[in-house]
């Protein structure tokens, strides 16, 4: 008797404790989601550009989702060097096939893999791409890094053809999403 | 500590070996878990507790709404609605702030009551009673400055007339409030600086809530009784009686609380305060919130400037000067049939004050929830002014004086030993 | 006896107080709004789809001329809670309005609406909205239902509650119109809302009939939405944690009187 009552007493303490702890725990998800982006920051998740005025062997920094996003228009000469690059010699291996939709147009997102500084234009490093000018990363004409600190290639952001002079960036390549995008 | 001869006894290595570096588990155990209080504390006494929560929930929300938040004239009524609209939970978030200084206040006001009808600010609690009070100010200041942040309508003007209270300050007036506004009129400059200050006051709050505890901490709680802790056998450790009980009421708080911020978050608002701050149209209603709302009348019912703003702060010094303004020998209105009496005149003088504070600005009779009644608005906010001033200067000393309290029991245990004894029989 | 004396005193000023009469004057107030039954009152409200979608389309064609609404952002439009458009719809409105950007030579373009576009302006600042209206100013109508006392209602009465003619004796300042509803009963606005079918409802989706009264519910009721977009989750959220509120309370109470059981106190 003695014993049951001390067991439902110290359930119901626990039971409200629990509760209290729950709700306490419940309550603090808002406190933290908000600092997630909020809705209006995700929706700019698109942006277009007009290639037009893109010539050859040029490269345009362009702000994507507060990003640096490169737009090279490749030479025959650079989509060469990126398509003969032995993947053997590849630090994060990857044909450059596979980074591109149309070769002499190359989009990446202009953030080094290492620390997140964006590679220099400029100085094209040794293997003719970029040369980060934080810490000596070398990417080769496909984005690729080939020497230096960095792991990774240069990211290929989302984006698909809206003709042949416009480019849609942030949006994957799917059937009718142009049609839809034109609505 | 106040009562009993328990102390912190530290039970591990770890434990002693931190209790002679930083005795912080023993401030904690002595100041919280094993504080003896009194044991027939009622309902009015936990708004201490609910005080405190609500303290945290203001900080905290206020830390996390200023992460979004703009204070710049062209932004900052935009970015209010940008954190209702986009932000995650900032809808919450929001209406939880704003409807969570309408509450702070109610239960601030609440608790302030139970300390004059349980004479809280009698000796030797009279330190304790004043920083309370200037824990008010404080809290008055800081809504003040928060209301003036959306930078609608209401807070533009509501700004404006409050500071041109300072403007009321012969000769160096005019200079106070330029200097206040840091401009010619309320302004950008304004809202910066009032949106740093409505960051910093929070935190000065809950310096001197922790000097106010500190405060009670030395005589300990009064009681309902008025009386003194006698002994061990009238208080019980504030862990785990206190601590559940305080919580009950805060989860019964939090439900009210949340019914207006989930079901009716605007209705302690004013929609003026949506439209944005335009400084060439006053709205043609302009009232405060509704916790200055008796201030307010009592400002207004006097036809001089200077003499009005000096009655309205002198409406919340006279609170100071009650410790000695109260001549009674016994603290609880428990015992006082008179001055119990009185209490409650007080309470409705307040509140009609308050209804009188939320009027239009002209002298028609006042319509009290549907009734016209006989009376001009201006004629009853000035004797309502008066007894409020008379309750504290001139009736609290004399009832004190002339009243006979009925018997007062000589101990805690003794008044609940009786209490239930006439229960039973 | 003295302060029983006291009291009376004080009880009877009162009294006597409320005996000296002073007189009121009335003015042209505006009347109080009707009371509508909306679909989105009470906690467990909430909106119309359909009627949200009518209501964009009366804001569309009878109000958007001169209010806009600033605030709002195409992609609203499709979020839960609201209209809830398909985001297919959703673009194609986007796309159907023109926003100013700048081109790649920097000059000022118009290009088709994007979801993250807000709402144009209907005027490019507040100084060309006056010039248009007779130095009135159309009000933004993002937060319109929020900025008015029983906004809904208010906004709901104002636009269906003018008169063809003023009452005898009431002299129209030019430009302004009568409307018993609106401060001093006259107004800068003409009626918004003049005959039956002035917005076409599509005939297949269930729609009502497109009466006076109906499209003034429907944009009152778009209007609501516009104000308070996350109202929907707030009272669906509300439920939840009331009803875990309650649930605590019972627990805490129980705790706490069973704690205190053995106290007497």
């Amino acid at each position: 008797m003695d014993n049951a009552n001390v067991t439902r007493r110290d359930f119901i303490y626990v039971a409200s404790a629990a509760a209290a702890g729950v709700g306490l725990a419940a309550s603090l998800w808002p406190f933290i989601d908000q600092m997630n982006p909020a809705a209006d920051t995700l929706a700019l998740k698109e942006v277009e550009f007009d290639l037009t005025p893109v010539i050859p062997g040029q490269i345009v920094t362009i702000e994507w989702q507060k990003k640096p996003v490169f737009i090279r228009r490749r030479t025959p000469e650079e989509v060469k060097a990126a398509e003969d690059a032995p993947l053997g010699d590849l630090i994060d291996p990857q044909a450059d096939k596979d980074r591109v939709q149309k070769p002499e147009w190359l989009i990446l997102v202009a953030t080094c893999t290492h620390l997140g500084c964006v590679p220099s234009k400029e100085m094209k490093g040794e293997f003719g791409g970029w040369l980060c000018p934080c810490h000596g990363s070398h990417y080769d004409t496909s984005g690729r890094i080939r020497k230096g600190p960095a792991p990774k290639n240069l990211e290929v952001p989302p984006y698909q053809f809206l003709s042949d002079t416009k480019v849609l960036i942030g949006a994957a390549p799917k059937a009718g999403a142009a049609a839809e995008h034109h609505g | 500590m106040a009562h009993g001869n328990y102390s912190y006894k530290p039970t591990n290595a770890f434990t002693k070996w931190l209790d002679s570096r930083l005795p912080i588990i023993r401030l904690i155990d002595e100041s919280v878990l094993a504080f003896p209080t009194p044991k027939n504390l009622n309902m009015w006494f936990t708004f201490g507790g609910i005080l405190t929560f609500m303290l945290a929930v203001q900080i905290v929300s206020g830390i996390v709404l200023a992460m979004h938040y703009v204070p710049h004239e062209t932004q900052a009524f935009d970015s209010v609605e940008r954190i209702m609209r986009d932000v995650n939970y900032g809808w919450l978030l929001r209406y939880m702030h704003s409807n969570g200084a309408s509450f702070f206040f109610i239960a601030v006001y609440l608790h302030i009551f139970r300390g004059l009808y349980y004479g809280s600010y009698k000796a030797p609690r009279e330190v304790l009673w004043l920083l309370g009070i200037v824990i008010y100010l404080l809290m008055m200041a800081t809504g003040f400055l928060g209301y003036t942040l959306p930078w609608g309508q209401m807070s533009f003007w509501g700004a404006t007339v409050i500071t041109n209270f300072f403007s009321a300050i012969p000769v160096i007036g005019e200079s106070i409030t330029q200097w206040l506004w840091g401009s010619f009129a309320v302004d950008n400059s304004t809202l910066q600086r009032f949106f740093s200050l409505h960051y910093l006051l929070p935190f000065v709050i809950a310096g001197v809530v922790v000097l106010h505890i500190w405060a009670l901490h030395v005589p300990g709680n009064n009681n309902p009784l008025g009386i003194d802790v006698k002994g061990p056998a009238d208080t019980v450790p504030f862990h785990p009686y206190y601590t559940t009980k305080d919580a009950f009421w805060i989860a019964l708080f939090l439900i009210v609380f949340c019914y207006f911020i989930f079901f009716n978050p605007n209705f302690l608002g004013h929609a003026d305060n949506y439209v944005p701050a335009n400084r060439l149209v006053t709205p043609a209603h302009i009232v405060p919130e509704w916790y200055y709302l008796p201030l307010y009348a009592i400002l207004r019912s006097v036809p001089d400037k200077l003499f009005g703003v000096i009655l309205m702060f002198g409406a919340i010094f006279v609170w100071a000067l009650l410790p000695w303004l109260d001549t009674s020998r016994v603290r609880s209105n428990r015992f006082r049939p008179f001055m119990k009496q009185f209490f409650w005149i007080l309470m409705v003088v307040i509140f009609l004050l308050g209804y009188l504070g939320a009027q239009t600005a002209d002298d028609s009779n006042l319509v009290f929830f549907g009734v016209e009644l006989p009376i001009g608005k201006i004629l009853l906010s000035r004797i309502l002014t008066i007894y409020y001033f008379l309750h504290f200067l001139l009736i609290t000393p004399l009832v004190g004086l002339m009243e006979t309290p009925h018997a007062v029991p000589e101990s805690i245990s003794k008044a609940v030993l009786a209490k239930k004894g006439g229960a039973q029989s | 006896m003295k302060l029983k004396a006291l009291l009376a005193i004080v009880l009877s000023l009162g009294l006597a107080g409320g005996a000296l009469a002073a007189g009121g004057e009335g003015s042209l107030e505006a009347k109080h709004p009707k009371k509508v039954d909306w679909s989105w009152e009470g906690p467990f409200g909430h909106f119309d789809r359909q009627q949200l979608q009518r209501g964009y389309l009366v804001y569309k064609e009878v109000c958007a001329a001169c209010h806009s609404m600033s605030l709002l952002s195409f992609r609203n439009l499709s979020q839960p809670g609201g209209p809830e458009f398909t985001e297919a719809q959703m673009k194609a409105i986007a796309a159907s309005y023109k926003i100013k950007a700048l081109d790649e030579k920097g000059e000022e373009v118009e290009r088709p609406g994007i979801p993250a576009d807000r709402f144009p302006l209907a005027y490019a600042n507040e100084r060309a909205a006056r010039a248009a209206n007779n130095n009135a100013y159309p009000v933004d109508l993002s937060v319109i239902t929020k900025a008015r006392h029983d906004g809904s209602n208010y906004v709901y009465t104002l636009i269906t509650g003018y008169s063809e003619q003023p009452p005898a004796g009431v002299t129209l300042l030019p430009g302004l119109y009568y409307n018993e509803y609106f401060p001093n009963h006259q107004i800068a606005m003409p009626a918004p809302l003049t005959a039956d079918d002035q917005v076409t409802y599509a005939p297949d989706a269930g729609n009502p009939k497109a009466t006076k009264d109906q499209m003034a519910k429907d944009v009152v009721a778009f209007l609501s939405w516009a104000a308070e977009p996350k109202m929907e989750e707030r009272k669906q959220l509300g439920v939840k944690v009331l009803i875990f509120l309650v649930l605590l309370s019972v627990l805490l109470y129980v705790a706490y009187r069973r704690l205190w059981r053995d106290v007497d106190h």
